[in-house]
């Protein structure tokens, strides 16, 4: 056990879980104004409710000794997983890795709500967080951190491009497909950007917290992440305008919040394995095949992911996970691998066979836990609720007043 | 009763209003009620962009404010909200003018013309 390897870890727990609400106020100033405080819950829940499940099964189920599919029962409830170090670090508390992992859980739900904003039924959404995270989460987080077969086959994974980014992205997607269009998709605009603003920022922010502290402790390895993940957000705000301005002559607030957070999603499973003028080149490619996602490929598809989960954590993170296994060296890390341009194709052929089943797997488990919820709770709130808006409707309060 | 009593109601951009506010107190109209309202006239449409997708808007934020008269001239009215509300531009907005049955004041329950009067 080492102190500052855990003050360390313990800063960066804190700095993920400041991604959550982030995400809620990143979400909620993107609906109209009468649903921004369903879209906040939705986002804020599973603070409450995954993390007294990581707690009692989630944790175990994921990371404890198991098979190459799922982790086993030997952490249930905490049980083993104290102040002595664990298997993943000798330098921090057990209980610190967990709370830690914690944070990762938490947020991969609450990015899934961008993709069924503004008409999914509430309770239907807070049984479909708990079963999707033990049925989804769990297993993939296995897969790939946990000792399971993707760890085996020997993909890489920095800080959760699989794990948290494309198996949220596609379960939004999934969800958002079989709850239909919004009824006022079409005329949808941002009723408080300045709050997305503010929510997106919080998210970079911890994002530092969620890469440089996948790493574990401080050396040279977490030091290269903490620079990657700078340049490639910085990167992706600048890949995203370009293409936005090509298209649209004109740079939005919207665009360059958006693009930082493609950058990073972008360069979360690589940031660990790459040199920082190729985290330029993931996140400028990011921004920009992210706003190609939400621009042109949600039209041409009709699909209605109305704060765009899919189009930046789907897509970003599949882009992440390809350009690892094209940029990855052993010269920042050598426990990494060589990607395509160092020489190896290898790596990047794992690393479809990564993303390719991630999707296959999420899709399917994610379709068949929300038609099962949809047998006992409709996933779609009325015609009546959603026009009236689910502020009102659903929690009975509304965000803003007028004087009288 | 002899008076006539006058509501000038003027839509228009949301400019300059303190300014226009102090000119109309020049001519003697000290009270009035203002709102912001939405409006769509001969005014091109603008476009706001999300994420690539454009939306085409073609009501545009105005104001509106109502005043009613009766020993000020409507004309001098008309002439001060023309002289410092007009860009010349479409979109300018325009002024009613309609003619009132009565005004009762809430307070004194004085009616027509008194019921204008700031007395106390």
């Amino acid at each position: 056990m080492q102190m500052a390897d855990s003050v360390f870890m313990f800063l960066a727990t804190m700095m993920v879980w400041l991604m959550t609400p982030g995400i809620a106020l990143f979400y909620g100033g993107m609906v109209k104004s009468k649903n921004v405080l369903n879209t906040a819950m939705h986002s804020y829940m599973p603070l409450a409710v995954i993390s007294i499940l990581w707690v009692l099964i989630g944790y175990s189920l994921s990371f404890s000794p198991g098979n190459s599919l799922l982790g086993g029962l030997d952490w249930v409830g905490l049980k083993d997983v104290g102040f002595a170090p664990g298997p993943y670090s000798e330098t921090i508390p057990h209980s610190l890795f967990m709370l830690f992992q914690m944070t990762f859980a938490v947020l991969t739900v609450s990015i899934i709500a961008g993709g069924i904003a503004e008409r999914m039924k509430f309770s239907a959404f807070l049984i479909f967080t708990i079963l999707w995270s033990l049925f989804v989460y769990a297993p993939v987080a296995h897969w790939v951190w946990g000792g399971g077969w993707l760890a085996e086959l020997g993909t890489l994974d920095f800080a959760g491009g699989n794990v948290v980014h494309i198996s949220s992205g596609v379960a939004g997607l999934v969800l958002a497909i079989m709850l239909g269009k919004r009824k006022e998709s079409g005329d949808s605009a941002p009723h408080n950007l300045p709050l997305t603003f503010l929510g997106g920022s919080l998210i970079w922010f911890g994002w530092y917290g969620f890469n440089v502290g996948s790493a574990l402790t401080i050396n040279e390895v977490a030091m290269n992440v903490f620079v990657n993940t700078a340049v490639a957000a910085a990167a992706g705000i600048i890949g995203w305008l370009i293409v936005e301005y090509m298209a649209n002559k004109k740079a939005t607030l919207l665009g360059a919040v958006s693009g930082a957070i493609s950058g990073l999603v972008a360069i979360t499973p690589a940031c660990g394995f790459v040199t920082p003028a190729s985290s330029i080149i993931i996140g400028v490619i990011g921004g920009a095949v992210c706003f190609w996602g939400v621009f042109f490929l949600k039209n041409k598809l009709g699909y209605d992911d109305a704060l765009d989960a899919f189009g930046l954590h789907g897509i970003g993170g599949t882009w992440g996970g390809i350009a690892t296994g094209l940029f990855a060296t052993t010269s920042v890390n050598e426990s990494g691998a060589n990607g395509l341009f160092y020489g190896d194709f290898n790596l990047l052929w794992k690393q479809l066979v990564a993303i390719i089943a991630t999707y296959i797997f999420v899709a399917a488990v994610t379709y068949i836990v929300a038609k099962a919820i949809n047998l006992f709770v409709p996933l779609r709130v009325s015609e009546e609720d959603e026009s009236m808006g689910l502020d009102l409707t659903l929690h009975g309060e509304k965000a803003y007043h007028e004087s009288i | 009763m002899s008076e006539i009593l006058t509501k000038i109601e003027i839509i228009t951009r949301p400019i300059q209003f303190e300014q226009f506010k102090a000119e109309l107190a020049k001519i003697g109209v000290s009270g009035m009620t203002v709102s912001e309202v939405k409006g769509t006239g001969l005014q091109k449409s603008y476009v706001e962009t999300y994420r690539g997708r454009n939306r085409e808007m073609s009501l545009h934020d105005r104001m509106k404010i109502e005043i009613v008269v009766c020993e000020v001239p409507v004309q001098d009215v008309v002439d001060v909200a023309r002289k410092f509300l007009s860009t010349g531009k479409p979109g300018d907005g325009k002024i009613f003018i309609y003619e009132l049955a009565n005004v009762v004041n809430i307070r004194t329950g004085k009616e027509g013309h008194d019921a204008l009067k700031n007395d106390i």
